[in-house]
Parts: C-alpha cells; sequence; structure tokens
C-alpha cells in the first residue's frame, strides 16, 4: 500500500504530461533556465532512476524544497501539521460527539419532527459547499455579530506558548495560559463546525439507517419483551451493532476531512497544511503539494488500519481477512 | 474496504427482462424528498439548456466590464446584485449552471467509462491482472480525492480542463469498486454458470449477462457523484485552480466574491446557494434512485 502511494506521488509529480520544471520556472523563463531547474532536481535522469533517488530521498525524510517558503517540505509539514491535527481531530470528535446520538435519535423517533429536522441536516449537510458555509459562518457571526473571530489561530496581541508538544491547545493546557487556551478556542469554533458538518450529516445519516434496521431485528424485540427499557434497548444493544458500518462511515470522513481541510484553512487562514498546499498550488510550487499528498496518504492509511482494528473490538466475531 | 464484503453477502440478483417502469414511477413519486430533488434538477437541467437566452445580461457570462454598475446590492434591475467590474450576479449564476453540468457530465462519463471496464476485468477475470487493478484502486482510494485532485492540477497548472481532467482521474476508482464487488458477485449466479456451461464466451458473458445487472447501482452512483462532482470542481474554482475569471464558474464568483465581504455578501451568497440547490437536487435524486434500484446497498 505504501509502495503504492509513493507509486503514486512519483507518477503525479514525474511522470504526468505537466512539467515542474517549467511550472517552478515560471512562465517567462527561457529554455534554459528551464533545462537548469530540471537537472536540478535530476527531472533529466530516466524514470527508474528519478524513481530511486524519489525513494530514496523519502527514506531520509527529504521532502524537497519548498521554493517559497525556502524551507524543506519536511520542516514546513512538521510546523503546520500540528494546527491541521487539531482541527480535525476536533471536528471529528464534535461529529462523533452529534452525529451518533442524533442518529439513535432520529431512529428511536422516527416519523416524528425530531426526525424530520435531523434529515434536514443530513442531507444539507453533504449538499452545503464547506467554503461556502465557512465564508457566511464568518459573515454572520464575525463580521456582523462580533461574536467569534474572523480566522487564525490566535488574536493578534496574544502569544502562543513555549512549545511542549506543538499541540497548541495542549500546550497552552499544560503551561497554564488559559487566557491564551480561550482565546484559541474562540478561533477554533467556526472553522471546527464548517469542517465538521459535512461529516456530521453523514455519520447521522448511516447512524440511522443502520439503528432502525437494527431495531427491527428479533433480538431487540426480545430484549423489549423481556421488559428492558427502550433507553437501555436502544443504547445498549442496538446502537453496538449499527456502530460497525457508523465506524466505517467515521473512518472514510475522516479522510474526507483532511481533504477538507484545504477548504476551511484557506477559508479561516488557519495554518495547517491545507492551506500550506493550497498556497503551494496557486504559486506553483511543486515539492510542498507531493508532501502533502503523501503524508495525507498515510494518515488516511493509518486511519483505516484503526478502523479494521476497532471492528475486532466491537464484534469479536469479525476476523477479517486481509484486504489491503 | 468494506464494500467488496458487503455486496458479496448482500447481492441480489436484479430483476430480469423489461422493468416496469410505470410502477417504478410510482414508487418514486410516492417519495417526498425524491420528487423535490427530481423538481429542483429538472430546473437545473431548464437553466443550463436555455441560460444563455433567458438572462437580462448575456454579455456578462463573457466578462464585460460596466464601472458605473459595479457593486450594486439586489434590486430589481440585478435581482442578485452586481460584482466589482459591474457584472449581473444573476447572470453569471445563470450561466454558471451550464458550465457545472458540462463540469458534472465530463468528470461522472470520464471516471465511469474508465471505471466500469477496469471493475468488470477485476470482478470477472480476476488473476494478476485484476488483482493489480484493485491494488491501484486501493492506493487512489486512500486519498482523498480533493488533495489528489489538487496534486494532479498542481502538476498540470490551473484551469478548468485541467480540473475537470484531474477530478475524472481521482474518480474513477470508485467505479471500480462498485463495479468489480458487483461482477464477483454475479459470477457465482446460477445463470452466469448456465451461460458458461453453454459455451458462451467471456465476452459474450460480461456483455449479456453482467453488465446489464451492473446498470441500476452505477445509474445510483452516476446521479450522486454529478452532485459531489461539481461540489469538488467549485471547490476547486474556490482555491483558484479550476476555472478562471471571467469564466462564470460558482466556485471562482465566490472565491472572487469573498474580497468583497461583508458590505458586498451577494457577489458569494448567491453563487453558493445555486451550488448547495444543485447538489442537494442531485443527491436527493440519487437516493430515491438508490432505495428503488438498489434498495440493498441502502445506508
Amino acid at each position: 500500500m505504501l509502495f503504492g502511494l509513493l507509486c503514486l506521488t512519483f507518477a503525479i509529480s514525474h511522470v504526468m504530461p505537466g512539467d515542474p520544471a517549467r511550472l517552478a520556472a515560471g512562465p517567462d523563463a527561457n529554455q534554459s533556465m528551464v533545462d537548469t531547474l530540471r537537472a536540478r532536481y535530476g527531472l533529466d535522469r530516466p524514470l527508474p532512476v528519478q524513481f530511486a533517488r524519489y525513494v530514496g530521498g523519502l527514506a531520509r525524510g527529504d521532502l524537497g524544497e519548498s521554493l517559497r517558503s525556502r524551507n524543506t517540505v519536511r520542516d514546513d509539514l512538521l510546523r503546520y501539521f500540528p494546527n491541521t491535527f487539531e482541527l480535525v481531530t476536533l471536528s471529528l470528535l464534535l461529529a462523533v460527539a452529534l452525529g451518533v446520538p442524533l442518529g439513535m435519535l432520529s431512529a428511536a423517533y422516527r416519523d416524528t419532527w425530531i426526525d424530520h429536522w435531523t434529515r434536514v441536516v443530513s442531507v444539507s449537510g453533504v449538499a452545503l459547499p464547506a467554503f461556502w458555509l465557512g465564508l457566511m459562518l464568518q459573515l454572520l457571526l464575525a463580521l456582523y455579530m462580533g461574536w467569534l473571530p474572523l480566522g487564525g489561530r490566535l488574536g493578534l496581541t496574544a502569544a502562543p506558548p513555549a512549545p511542549i508538544t506543538h499541540l497548541l491547545f495542549v500546550d497552552a493546557a499544560l503551561r497554564g495560559e488559559w487566557r491564551t487556551l480561550g482565546d484559541a478556542l474562540a478561533h477554533a469554533v467556526l472553522p471546527v463546525v464548517t469542517l465538521c458538518f459535512p461529516a456530521l450529516a453523514s455519520i447521522l445519516r448511516v447512524n440511522r439507517a443502520e439503528m432502525l434496521e437494527t431495531l427491527g431485528q428479533d433480538y431487540i424485540k426480545t430484549a423489549r419483551a423481556q421488559g428492558f427499557s427502550g433507553f437501555r434497548v436502544v443504547t445498549r444493544y442496538a446502537l453496538r451493532n449499527a456502530m460497525i458500518p457508523t465506524l466505517t462511515m467515521i473512518g472514510l470522513r475522516y479522510g474526507w476531512m483532511l481533504g477538507g481541510t484545504i477548504l476551511v484553512e484557506t477559508v479561516f487562514d488557519w495554518p495547517g497544511i491545507g492551506l500550506y498546499a493550497v498556497s503551494a498550488a496557486v504559486s506553483s510550487d511543486f515539492q510542498p503539494i507531493m508532501g502533502v499528498t503523501l503524508l495525507i496518504g498515510l494518515n488516511v492509511m493509518l486511519a483505516n488500519l484503526l478502523v479494521d482494528l476497532a471492528y475486532g473490538w466491537l464484534d469479536p466475531r469479525i476476523r477479517r481477512p486481509r484486504t489491503t | 474496504m468494506s464494500t467488496r464484503a458487503l455486496s458479496l453477502d448482500r447481492a441480489a440478483p436484479s430483476a430480469a427482462g423489461t422493468p416496469e417502469w410505470k410502477r417504478y414511477a410510482r414508487a418514486y413519486a410516492r417519495n417526498a424528498s425524491s420528487m423535490a430533488g427530481l423538481a429542483i434538477v429538472a430546473i437545473f437541467l431548464v437553466i443550463a439548456a436555455v441560460g444563455p437566452w433567458i438572462v437580462p445580461y448575456p454579455e456578462d457570462g463573457r466578462g464585460a466590464v460596466h464601472l458605473d454598475a459595479k457593486l450594486q446590492p439586489p434590486s430589481r434591475a440585478h435581482w442578485f446584485g452586481t460584482d466589482e467590474v459591474g457584472n449581473d450576479v444573476y447572470t453569471r449564476v445563470v450561466l454558471g449552471a451550464r458550465v457545472s453540468l458540462q463540469i458534472g457530465l465530463i468528470i461522472t462519463v470520464l471516471a465511469a467509462l474508465l471505471g466500469v471496464p477496469l471493475g468488470i476485468v477485476a470482478g470477472y477475470l480476476r488473476g494478476a491482472a485484476g488483482e493489480l487493478i484493485m491494488r491501484i484502486t486501493d492506493v487512489f482510494l486512500s486519498v482523498p480525492a480533493l488533495v489528489l485532485a489538487l496534486a494532479v492540477v498542481g502538476a498540470l497548472g490551473p484551469g478548468i480542463l485541467n480540473a475537470m481532467l484531474a477530478l475524472a482521474l481521482v474518480w474513477w476508482p470508485g467505479y471500480v469498486r462498485l463495479v468489480q464487488g458487483k461482477t464477483l458477485a454475479l459470477a457465482q449466479e446460477t445463470y452466469v454458470e448456465a451461460a458458461r456451461a453453454g459455451g458462451a464466451g467471456r465476452l459474450r458473458i460480461v456483455l449479456l449477462h453482467i453488465l446489464p445487472n451492473c446498470v441500476s447501482p452505477i445509474v445510483v452512483k452516476v446521479s450522486m457523484d454529478m452532485g459531489s462532482a461539481i461540489l469538488a470542481a467549485a471547490s476547486l474554482g474556490f482555491i483558484g485552480l479550476g476555472a478562471q475569471p471571467p469564466y462564470p464558474e460558482w466556485g471562482a464568483m465566490i472565491s472572487h466574491g469573498r474580497n468583497y465581504l461583508p458590505t458586498w455578501w451577494w457577489y458569494s451568497a448567491f453563487p453558493g446557494l445555486a451550488i448547495y440547490f444543485t447538489v442537494l437536487g442531485f443527491n436527493l435524486v440519487g437516493d430515491g434512485l438508490r432505495d428503488l434500484l438498489d434498495p440493498k446497498s441502502r445506508g
């Protein structure tokens, strides 16, 4: 899998008809400048040689250099990834914390007003363009109402805490800088809500559908007949079984969110790898984009692995054959 | 990852023979949200078809400049207001429907043309080629579509054509997964074995027995994907890698309008609503079709 991912990023960066050297050199460059750059990146070598050099470089942690920031991509990613990690983790937690109970409620109170409203949320969530939702939230809550900050991670006057884990929330809490933590949380509200909404919608949707199916099964009827309370039946017996497809969706959505950070970080000026990739892409700075692609691909693989492990924990009958 | 397993144990052959389309249409019409979706899609298609003839200022779609009318709020003359060069936002939103329809169609059709044959090969022939196809599919699926598309557009350079190519290139693995799972299940069916025993060749079995039974899940996926493809292309437009000005593309319009918030909110608000309703329409239609054609995969 990992090898495949390397092949893919290599194919995009080296084999596709686009010419990274020409892009990097800019539209006004003459042929000799392009050739110089091509030689410098080793793009004039045969493809297998290029691939070997590419993989060798990656093995040493060399992801190339950003033309724009003049830093190595590795350093940039190390600096920006913690911000993205915090954004995605908070959004996913919020999406699960809201999506699972809402899906459960919606199924338990099928065809009531609760169900109708949660369904409106679930169909809207996947159709709303995240970047537009973000802009409209900014417009209403930040610009008109002034309740929340517009973007960034901290206000202009706040200094970030001295790094321990490089995770801003954790560091602020560990250092006891509560004002900074509050400021950081206020800055996180809009991006987290924006990123969470589509995921919330699909988690809710899957959980509702699975709960409905599970609630119709015989063992649930038996449990009800034995006099267990409705609450206990729903939360204890039905939810556990409905969680397996829901978990698949959570895993899928984690990957989607990492992609979504590209948009949400752009809207909210959140200094993560999404914004980093976009600024690199619009200035034809190629190496950072490949670095981000690789990093996100690795994260998704890791998430899939965790989901697979969680299946076994939720349902001991599952001894899944290796699928990837 | 789970698709294959699910389709294996849940697969059921679709009803053979001519579909009783009236019965289906009635069943579809019973669902209010499916009908709402159908209405939205119908309106969208009509607007896309006749857009250039019904807009009040056709020249604004090609980037005319009327500086005397710039950034005007919604009014009777300009229903959705005007943008920074005085173009009528309503005109550009209406013209954007055709752009979005083209984008959605091109991406999904290209992806299906690439993915469906590969899925059939992987599912029916299996062997080393099938294994290789599935591994490649897995790799593509391990990177979120938008990230991969960003990387591809980064390599090809920005522009609407490159954005569509990039999205088609990252969209096909979904079809491979779907069709491969379905084909694996169908290949075990008695009627396929009977055809094989009767001496039918591989091509004949695939074309006459397997492909027709894959059609309904493919139709469902295409209708769902139309919405997501439009959304993804608008996202690329928003970050400046898709359609370039003055092309009337919704995502790019929102991106430009963003600089004029909060005072000139209409500039980015209306194109966003257009995206929302269009994607919503296709999703609702997709949901309705799935309940009808492929109820076992509901979820």
